[in-house]
């Protein structure tokens, strides 16, 4: 059993570089149900960034709004340079090739190995169909997140770890500037939430990644964290490092730091 | 409220067939999962087509002989099961087959892909997953069924003559020159041509029933019941309107 210090902590508050993720204002409702309300948010460059929330307060919408798959009804969303809500379909794909994304349910295609799902993208989108370079990413990427061994297994003889272990490295093929992590140690037990907790960091230092972690499970944000942005009824009311949070006698915040 | 949502789910299937038309043209093309579902979707209801087709053919033989034979006209057996089973009897039965059997398992796979955000995965990591699963799924079903309308034919026609040579001993070159006799060219094209508006209407239908299920579970059989009785339904207003338009080159 993992010990508290045995935790890999985020590297130390580095001077902010360029913001590579900018939100500003965004509203965004479904029917008579506003999900964000004037959500703000900055990431910068290599900076893990969580946002912190109740289930239903709008996290996953808001990544969600980064990459295009919904549009806000208000504001802007600039992201490495793309103003997203204007992008052209040709231009999101471009943006969205720099912009990993990891799916709460790892969203693995279950009629691919896993081989196979890792091949999807370098084949598509890179035009990849070198066996012998194919190999040779795949592999990486496995090795990356430490399951060389499932490449010619089916997503259905996976763990939940090891699914989502496998969707990352699914973004991790393309290079990716950007991760974005929904929920990404939900529905796992302690000790595979903190392996998923450490390869979050392990991608950041090898990949040279920026980071948002959408999360509700508090010990996910204290192991990933360099910044928690909290996220209430569809307005990120409070911003700081953990230590910072934990300090705070926030009423929305005492839930989660009552573990 | 309700003309409201119904007039824009029909806006919202238009902009689905339209974007068909547009990403079908858009390079790089999906040959290889086309042919890919061509394989699996004709291999997956042939046996059931080849099946029911036989026994359709055995069936409407035995049950139009004795209205003929009492008009001694038994002898035009042949012709008038061949001129429906062309024109009518194959083309429909593999479309039902086919909405039953392919469309509820393009709706149901599809709805389970959109349930478990693949579509979405295959999206953000930008790939064109319309192209991919819905330009791939309604090209098959489109060529395909045509295909499969031919093995109907001639499956049911040969039923059709095991029953006539069983009751009258009927030889197989005297049975198929008398359905070579009435066949036409006509007949033989419009029906590849309404089997192949069969296809792309279960293809569409599946891959929208699918591709915009609700979300949950629920979803997906929801898809899938909606691809069958949807696509049935669009089955016959093909069949009534190609009818219209086959018999106004009959007349001509």
């Amino acid at each position: 059993m993992r010990t508290e210090t045995d935790i890999i902590m985020p590297a130390p508050s580095q001077p902010r570089g360029n913001a590579v993720v900018e939100v500003r204002h965004v509203s965004k409702s479904f029917g008579d149900r506003e999900v964000l309300v004037d959500f703000n948010l900055d990431l910068f460059e290599r900076e893990n960034l969580v946002i912190l929330g109740k289930s239903g307060t709008g996290k996953s919408v808001a990544i969600k709004i980064m990459v295009g798959l919904l549009k806000p009804d208000s504001g802007t969303v600039n992201v490495l340079g793309y103003d997203v809500p204007t992008l052209s379909t040709k231009e999101l794909n471009a943006l969205r090739l720099q912009v990993g994304f990891s799916f709460q349910g790892s969203a693995l295609y279950d009629s691919m190995t896993v081989r196979e799902n890792l091949e999807f993208p370098l084949k598509r989108n890179l035009g990849i169909y070198n066996r012998s370079e194919l190999d040779e990413k795949v592999m990486s990427a496995l090795k990356d997140v430490g399951l060389e061994s499932a490449s010619n297994l089916s997503p259905a003889e996976l763990s939940g770890g090891m699914k989502k272990r496998i969707g990352i490295a699914r973004t991790l093929i393309l290079n990716p500037k950007i991760m974005l992590y929904d929920e990404p140690t939900a529905g796992l037990d302690p000790v595979t939430s903190s392996e998923i907790n450490e390869l979050i960091l392990s991608v950041r230092d090898k990949y040279n990644t920026s980071s948002i972690i959408i999360t509700h499970d508090i010990s996910c944000a204290r192991e990933t964290s360099d910044r928690i942005v909290g996220l209430f009824d569809g307005r990120n009311k409070v911003e700081g490092t953990f230590d910072e949070l934990k300090k705070q006698n926030n009423e929305e915040l005492k839930p989660f730091f009552n573990y | 409220m309700k003309v409201k949502k119904f007039l824009i789910g029909l806006a919202d299937v238009f902009r689905f067939i339209k974007r068909f038309f547009k990403e079908v043209f858009y390079p790089p093309f999906e040959i290889k999962e086309t042919l890919r579902q061509c394989f699996l979707l004709g291999n997956r209801s042939l046996f059931l087509i080849l099946f029911t087709s036989f026994l359709a053919g055995i069936v409407f033989t035995k049950q139009s002989r004795p209205s003929l034979a009492s008009f001694g006209a038994e002898s035009w057996l042949p012709s008038l099961v061949s001129q429906a089973v062309v024109r009518s009897l194959g083309p429909l039965i593999t479309g039902l087959i086919c909405a039953g059997k392919l469309g509820s398992n393009i709706g149901a796979e599809l709805a389970s892909m959109q349930v478990s955000e693949q579509i979405d995965a295959m999206e953000v990591s930008g790939t064109r997953p319309y192209a991919y699963l819905v330009v791939s799924r309604v090209l098959a079903t489109t060529l395909m069924l045509p295909l499969l309308v031919v093995f109907a034919d001639i499956v049911a026609l040969l039923g059709s003559y095991l029953m006539v040579n069983g009751i009258n001993g009927t030889s197989f070159t005297l049975y198929f020159n008398e359905v070579s006799a009435v066949v036409t060219y006509l007949d033989i094209f419009s029906s590849l041509i309404k089997s192949a508006f069969f296809g792309f209407a279960i293809g569409i239908v599946g891959s929208y029933a699918g591709y915009h299920s609700e979300k949950g579970t629920t979803g997906v059989g929801k898809a899938a019941n909606t691809a069958v009785v949807v696509s049935m339904i669009f089955i016959f207003v093909i069949d009534l309107a190609s009818l219209q338009i086959i018999n106004l080159f009959r007349v001509q």
